[in-house]
This record gives C-alpha cells, structure tokens and sequence, in this order.
C-alpha cells in the first residue's frame, strides 16, 4: 500500500524589533550572559509585563504578508510550566484570541497552506551546562516571536521545504525578522503522521521540536515518514508523542508521550490589557509594506519577459530584487540585466548567506550605466562582459574601462575586412565548418572578437563569416 | 484633625523636628513591637536619614508638602530598594529588591520617613496575619485578639500609633478587614486608580494598594497622593481629580443603599451597628435604601477560583534560582525547584496554588475558571445597576469582630468566610472603605463598608467623613505608641 504523509507546522520567527516584548532591554543576539536583562524579563516579583506596540506591528506585517485577517481584538494569555529558563514559570502568549487569523502560503504547484493563525508571545532564555554546573541565561527571554500555525495541509517533504522557504523569504522581505535558522531566530516544529493514499482520514500524529535547518526538517520527516509506515505496515500502531531529532544518528526519538503532555492551564493574563487594533492602523501598515516576493516574481515573468527560473532567483531575496529593480531603471531589456546578475554577479557571491547580504563592488547605478551603453549601441555584448568583471574587481564605473575607440562599434568595412582575415588565416577552421563542424565557426568569430578589442558584433560577425565562407 | 495634618502643623511649626518625632515612634516600635508583632523590619536609619533631610528644608525655610516627614510603613509585599521584602514567606527571606514600587517612588519622593515593613499573611493570603512566616500581628484593643489580614500589621501599627498611616494591599478584604479589625480606616481603592508596580502579586486582577489610616482624612490625603497614573502598570489608570477637597461635602439628598443580603449570616452585634449607622446618615440628609443584590452569593466561590488560579500562576517563579530562599541539599534542577518550594511556602499558600492549579487544569478549566469569570461579569453587572439606583452601598465590613489567635488556623473554611462582605467590591474592581461604627461588648471594634461605584473614591470618602464628623465616639484611640 502506498501511503500519504500528512503535516503541519508551528513556526516561531523572532521579530526584529529593537527591544523586547515587555520591557525595554535590547534583543540583540549574544552578548555576556544575563546582561540584556532587567526586573521585568527576569521576572523579579512584583514587576509588570508592558506591551511593545512595535511587536504588535511587526506581527500584523507578518500577518498581512500571509494573506491573515487582523484581529480587531487580541489578548494576551499565559502558558504555565515549570522550567529554569522561563523566569516567570509562564511564558506570556495567546491562545484564546490570536492577533492573526487564517492566512496561506502559496507554493509553486498552486496548492495553498493554509495558516490557522499567528500569535505573538515571548521566547524564554536559555541553559548553559558548563563544568557540570547548570547556569541560565536570561538575555533571550522576553524577545518578541510570533509563531505561525499551519493547517494539516502538507503533502509531500518538497512541499514542506517549500513551505518553510516561503515563510522565510517573505519574512524577510518585510524586515520582520532575519529568519536565521542556525541562530535560533526561526525555529520549526513539525507534525507529521501517514494515512493510505486516498483515505480522508488523519492518522495519528507526532510532533518534531526544534528543528533548526531545512536540511534536517527534510531528513527527520523522511526518517519519521518512513517510520511510520514501517509500524503499520507491520501491524503496529503509531502513538502520539513529542519527539526529539538527533542530527548525528538520523533518527527521532522519544522526549514526552500524550500522558505526559504538559497542561499548560492557559488563561488571560490578568497584567495586560486587551489589545485594540485600529483598522486604520491596518491599512497604514498594508501601505507600507514592500512588493512581495511572489508579486514581483509574477511581474518580472508577465511585464519584464524573465524566465521564471530567473525571476525565482532574483526575487529569493530582497536585496538581488532591489538590486535589479534598481538596475533596471529606464533600460531597454531587463533581461539582459538578469542575466549580467545570474550569469556574472552571482559568480562572486556563490553561497545563499553572500546572495542573501549581496554585497556587490558595483553598485546598481553602475550596471545601470553599463546596460545602456551596451543599449544604445555603443559597445558590444562581449566587451560589456569583460567590463563588468572588471568592475566587479575593482568596484570602478564602466567608463574607467572603456576608451572612447572602444565605443561606436565597428563599421561595415573594419568588420568585413576582419572577417576576410579570419578565414585567411584560420584554413582549418575553415575546412572543419566545412566539413560539418558548426561549432568550428565559433573561433572564427573569436578571432574576429579579439582583434576588434570586443567591439564587433558578435552574431553580426558570425553572419559575415558564413557569407564569405559560402 | 487627622495625624497627617496634625503631624504637618507640628513639623513646619516647629513644634517638634522631623528627627525628634521619627526617634519617639521608633522608640514606640522598640517598645510595642514584641508584644505587637506589627513590624516585621525596623528601618530606622533609613527613615532618621530621611527625617534630616526634611528638617534641613525647614530650617532652610523650605515649604514641605502633606506628607513630608509623616512617619509611615508599608505593607512587606510593596517593594523597597535595598530593604528586605519579603511578602512574610521563608521563601522570599533575605531578597532585596532592585527596584521600588512605583508608590513607594511616589511617597519617597515626598520624603515620607518609612519606618519598616509591616506584618502579613503569607502572600498576603489570609485573614488574620497568623499565616505570616513571622508569627502573626496583635490587635491593639486587645492583643490575644488578632489584628485580621492580610495587612494585619499595618493595622496594628496604625491602631497602635506605630505610624501615622501605612500602606496595605487589598486582593478580598486585606486592607478594609484588619482596618475594621483594628478600629481603624482601611481603604481600597478602585482597581486601576493605584499602581501595582513593585507590589507583589497575590491575584493580579484584585490586587489593590490603599491607605490604613486612623481618620476619614488621612486615607484621603494619602489615597490623593499615590493614586496616579503608571505607565509600568498597563492596568493603571490613576485618578483624576482628588478626594480630599470634597470630604466635607453636604450629604443631603445622598442615597445609600443597603444590600439586603449583606445582613444576613451576620453577627447580631455587627448588624446593629450597622443599622445605626443608616440612621446616623438619616439624620444628617441622606436616604436610607434598601435593594437586593442576588449575585453577591456568588462572590466568594468566585474571588477563590480567581484569586487562586491567578495566585498559583503568580508564585510559579519562586523557584530558588535567582532570588530568595534556596534549599540546601538536592540531586539536579528539579528537586531543587521541588525542594525549594515544598520548604519555602507554608500552609495557606500551597494550598491555595494546590486549588488555583486545579482549576485551571485541563478538563477543569471550564467548569471552574471560565464559569468563575462568568459570573464575575453577572456581579459588576449586578453592582452596574445597584449604582443606577443609589450613590453609595453601606455594608459591614467583616461579619464579625476580630476573632482570637489561633482560631483561623484551625478553621480554614470559617476563616474564608470572614471575606464574605469584601470580597465582592475586589471582583467588580469598586473602591470601598472600611470605617469604625462601634464596638461589641468586649469592647472590640466594628467596621462598615462604604461601596462606591467605579472611581468614586470622592463620593465615598465624603459619606465616610461625615459619618466621621458626626459618630467621633466610634473612632477610639489605643493606649500605644506615639501621642501626637
């Protein structure tokens, strides 16, 4: 029997806000233990939680982002467990009325993840474990998250990458968050369970914590997928549980059962009041916000003649959009500057970390000015491609590299006259494109491209060539 | 005249210096507090550095304001910079907070001399002091009486002139019984006048600090002084306006309102007293009458599935990591939590975290919690439209007089009773005040209660004042402490 797997994620992003949820402390990631700390995120008694509006900002982005409803009303409630890390014994969250209802996530097949809501809570702070000692460190508690449930609707392990890349590029398109998986500020987890394909019925799920890298959400579901249908198929039965991953055996293992589930005896926290949500607060914050990735992937496509493939590249981040957006500013074909940015600026910032920062040596402007040298006609294709690599090395503008002899292109006559040497002095070329060798051609335009200093047209003298050859 | 003025004339007449006076009170205190057991923490050099400064601006022809250089204490749950507090548990002995109180930064501020910090139920959980880690406070008609609770040593050392006024907090009757206790005034604000920032959480959404004063007056000056907006407590709304210009207001035409169901299951002694108040406010204008509030039978199951699901919540972080008491021996992390807590809190409070978790519990949540919070709104209701019909609810305080040591302990059920008359006013969040109305036949004090409606401290102060003006014998002075 072939069987179906099924699965839902609960996402916390932190939110990149100056300060924390609570209190005025910074969020700034490291810093010496417990020195991003005060009365309140420690939870000293007697201290009051004060709610950052800029949290509630920042999340209704994330929510507009995903296509939620806002709330016009939130509440804040609180989680109750027992653990050193979390000052208060509760950590402060929603459950009741959420800031964020609904939403989805489109993948690239058309299907739709649907989003049941996004809360905004606190993170809590952390264990260190050092010289058989335990120490807490409080300087992450209070830092503002939202955590974005999705419905059940994940098909496949691809889907699920998607589905977290999408959430992660998005979030970062607005500025919310830096979604860094490796730093904990995006953090997943996954619940997963099989049923046999065709069947409606959901079966018994289990819950991965904290998966920290998308390679390992892909590991730990196929190991947990395969689980699964191993035990029924043999009989057995899959038991609802929380489950831990290790990275280093591949495999999942036990932390809690249904059993021993937390009651975490939510209620409303009686020190925060209700959070209204001014409409017009809304729809300021909708105007402000940037295209989004998949409304300028589909315009690149629809207006500016991008290869989907290339459009998908260049809207993966922000800055590569920004980039081009501003690159293309008043050219002829915004394709050929995706392809200067696919075909030569990528070669200098080869992992996603560089593409992310894209930190270029020439600027927009400059590409800018070097396509529509090559626009008006005034170089050629090859000398463009040599320039900007030469730009690239030296972070200086075209013009540095370009004298005016290079501009203007060659004449009809120069270009005839250099073919004509081409075929003189290249016989075996010559006899080999003869002979049914097309590529044979190619160093004859080369040859033509090199004593021309790249200003000849490669295709024009390809053309020439061919004429004089017969 | 209240003590606070008298206290005023005195400094800036130069009668007597703000160091003289400090001295004699805690010359009282060294004297009284044995027996009394009102203080729990004497912080006299603090209070004499503060008494100098004060003296130095009279002398520097400086004027001082109400409250400056008025000898005071506060509730052992309000926060003080530096200076032990510790809510009257093991588990809090020996922390220090950080930071004040948004009302002590107040009072500081306005060179009140604090004395100490006074006695109280353990997390302020209790109605006769006796769950103090401490040992309970005396009451000073009678000290093989108790003081009440949970502010029972605030009271204490008020209705024994150990301080001119104090500081209590109020979560189902904390500040207004001990005062009524005591023979005293008790005031407990409207939830959100006063900030809670720094007082240590009982049940948030009750929590309330007031003022424990001998006179109508005093609760006045310093309820006008402390009740400001906190931009640390979302809660906080302060209040505006003040109370103290309008206490001496006619009253004719008032109408106070008596509850039917407020005298019922009370002592006979209380009810009478209660009933000549009524006649009391007759005589002096006011209409007399009588309404039913069906909901109150509510209140007390209500203020103990809230009060202690929030409490259980609130006292999950003393846990011995960063504050506090901490046991000695354990084996890992969580027999140390474990430890800690079963050696830290006494009696009332685990049970009361035992029965707030409970309610909360998956499965439980709805029948008690939610149901709970329901009829909470059934009682403001209820209170909401009380309030269309009078100006003020006259009620007594306590069903009783304060009972004898030892007694509370022994019937925990009884004890919660005694909330039954304050409780409802901590639900609906209304300001209330507890004032003197005559003694029983041991001679022990009597309190009623005067309801008001939601920021309507200036209406009842101005009842209680003149009832006050108008029934002085009932506000008897203790042989204790300090004559001013």
């Amino acid at each position: 029997m072939k069987y179906e797997l099924v699965a839902g994620f609960e996402t916390h992003i932190e939110l990149a806000t100056k300060t924390k949820i609570f209190c005025g402390c910074t969020t700034e990631f490291g810093g010496e233990p417990n020195t991003h700390c005060c009365p309140v995120c420690i939870g000293l008694p007697g201290t009051l939680p004060k709610l950052n509006r800029e949290v509630v900002r920042y999340a209704i982005r994330a929510g507009l982002a995903v296509h939620g409803k806002i709330a016009d009303v939130a509440k804040m409630d609180r989680k109750n467990y027992c653990y050193p890390d979390l000052a208060k014994a509760y950590q402060i969250s929603q459950l009741y009325a959420p800031l964020i209802i609904g939403g989805y996530v489109e993948l690239s097949n058309g299907r739709k993840i649907r989003l049941h809501h996004i809360h905004i809570e606190e993170d809590a702070g952390k264990l260190i474990h050092q010289h058989g000692d335990t120490y807490v460190d409080y300087n992450r508690g209070g830092v503002p998250l939202i955590e974005i449930v999705s419905e059940p609707d994940i098909r496949s392990i691809d889907e699920a990458k998607e589905y977290v890349e999408k959430l992660q590029q998005v979030m970062r398109y607005i500025g919310i968050s830096d979604c860094k998986m490796q730093e904990g500020s995006m953090r997943c987890d996954v619940n997963i369970s099989v049923r046999p394909e065709g069947s409606e019925k959901f079966g018994t799920r289990t819950e991965i914590k904290n998966m920290n890298s998308i390679t390992n959400i892909a590991k730990a579901m196929e190991y947990e997928y395969e689980r699964q249908t191993d035990l029924i198929e043999s009989g057995g039965k899959v038991i609802q549980e929380t489950l831990r991953y290790d990275d280093a055996t591949g495999t999942t293992s036990s932390m809690r059962s249904k059993e021993d589930a937390h009651d975490y005896r939510y209620f409303r926290d009686p020190d925060l009041v209700t959070i209204n949500v001014d409409p017009q607060e809304v729809e300021e914050i909708k105007a402000n916000l940037p295209e989004l990735p998949a409304d300028k992937c589909r315009r690149y496509i629809d207006e500016l003649l991008i290869p989907e493939k290339d459009a998908q590249l260049l809207t993966k981040y922000r800055k590569i959009s920004e980039y081009f957006d501003e690159a293309c500013e008043g050219v002829k074909s915004a394709k050929t500057v995706s392809n200067f940015i696919i075909g030569q600026i990528f070669r200098r910032t080869e992992t996603e970390a560089d593409k992310e920062i894209f930190d270029v040596a020439v600027s927009p402007a400059q590409l800018n000015e070097l396509v529509k040298l090559l626009d008006s006609g005034k170089i050629r294709n090859n000398l463009a491609k040599s320039t900007l690599e030469k730009m690239l090395d030296s972070g200086k503008g075209a013009m540095e590299f370009i004298s005016e002899s290079d501009m203007g292109g060659l004449d009809e006559n120069a270009m005839t006259e250099l073919c004509k040497q081409a075929v003189e002095s290249n016989p075996k070329a010559v006899a080999d494109y003869k002979g049914g060798k097309e590529k044979a051609i190619k160093s004859l335009v080369g040859f033509v491209m090199k004593n021309s200093r790249g200003k000849a047209d490669a295709a024009a003298a390809e053309e020439k060539i061919k004429e004089i050859i017969g | 005249m209240g003590s606070i003025s008298k206290i005023h004339e005195l400094l800036t007449t130069k009668q007597i210096s703000c160091t003289e006076l400090t001295k004699s009170y805690l010359n009282e205190i060294e004297k009284s507090n044995g027996e009394l057991n009102a203080y729990v923490n004497v912080t006299g050099e603090q209070a004499l550095a503060t008494a100098e400064k004060v003296d130095k601006k009279i002398a520097g022809g400086e004027e001082i304001g109400m409250l400056e250089g008025v000898p005071m204490t506060l509730k052992d749950n309000i926060s003080t910079k530096g200076v032990e507090t510790t809510c009257c548990s093991k588990i809090l002995t020996g922390y220090k907070p950080i930071y004040n109180a948004s009302v002590w930064d107040t009072l500081n501020n306005q060179n009140a001399v604090m004395l100490g910090k006074t006695n109280m139920d353990e997390f302020a959980m209790g109605s006769s002091c006796e769950t103090s880690y401490f040992g309970g406070a005396a009451n000073p008609f009678n000290i093989n009486h108790v003081a009440g609770g949970s502010s029972g040593g605030g009271a204490s050392a008020v209705g024994a002139n150990l301080a001119a006024f104090a500081l209590g907090s109020d979560t189902g009757g904390s500040i207004r019984q001990p005062a009524s206790f005591c023979g005293i005034v008790g005031l407990k604000p409207t939830y959100g006048a006063v900030s809670r920032y720094g007082l240590i959480a009982y049940a948030s959404s009750l929590d309330q600090i007031g003022p424990i004063t001998k006179s109508v007056e005093d609760a006045s000056l310093v309820f006008d002084a402390i009740s400001k907006y906190d931009d640390k407590d979302s809660t906080s709304k302060g209040y505006s306006g003040n109370t103290y210009s309008t206490l001496n207001n006619d009253i004719k035409g008032m109408k106070i309102g008596i509850a039917r169901e407020y005298l019922e299951g009370i002592r006979d002694d209380v009810k009478e007293s209660i009933l000549k108040a009524a006649e009391i406010y007759k005589s002096l204008g006011a209409e007399i009458v009588y309404f039913d509030l069906p909901a109150l039978k509510f209140a007390l199951p209500v203020y103990y599935i809230i009060a202690c699901a929030e409490a259980s919540s609130n006292l999950g972080r003393y846990d011995g990591i960063r504050f506090g008491y901490k046991t000695e021996h354990y084996n890992g992390t969580h027999d140390m939590i474990c430890r800690t807590r079963s050696e830290g809190f006494g009696e009332e409070v685990k049970r009361r975290i035992l029965l707030g978790t409970y309610v909360l519990s998956a499965g439980y949540y709805d029948a008690y919690y939610k149901k709970a919070q329901n009829l909470r709104g059934t009682i403001v209701k209820a209170f909401n439209d009380a309030f269309e019909k009078v100006d003020v609810i006259l009620a007594p305080t306590v069903p009783m007089t304060a009972f004898e040591k030892g007694h509370a302990v022994t019937d925990p059920i009884e004890t919660y009773l005694t909330d039954i008359c304050t409780v409802p006013v901590n639900i609906a969040g209304l300001p209330g005040v507890s004032v003197p109305c005559g003694f029983n036949a041991k001679g022990m004090p009597i309190g009623m209660q005067l309801i008001g409606k939601s920021f309507g401290e200036a209406q009842i102060l101005n009842a209680a004042y003149k009832y006050q003006q108008a029934a002085n014998e009932n506000f008897k002075d203790t042989d204790w402490g300090v004559k001013l």
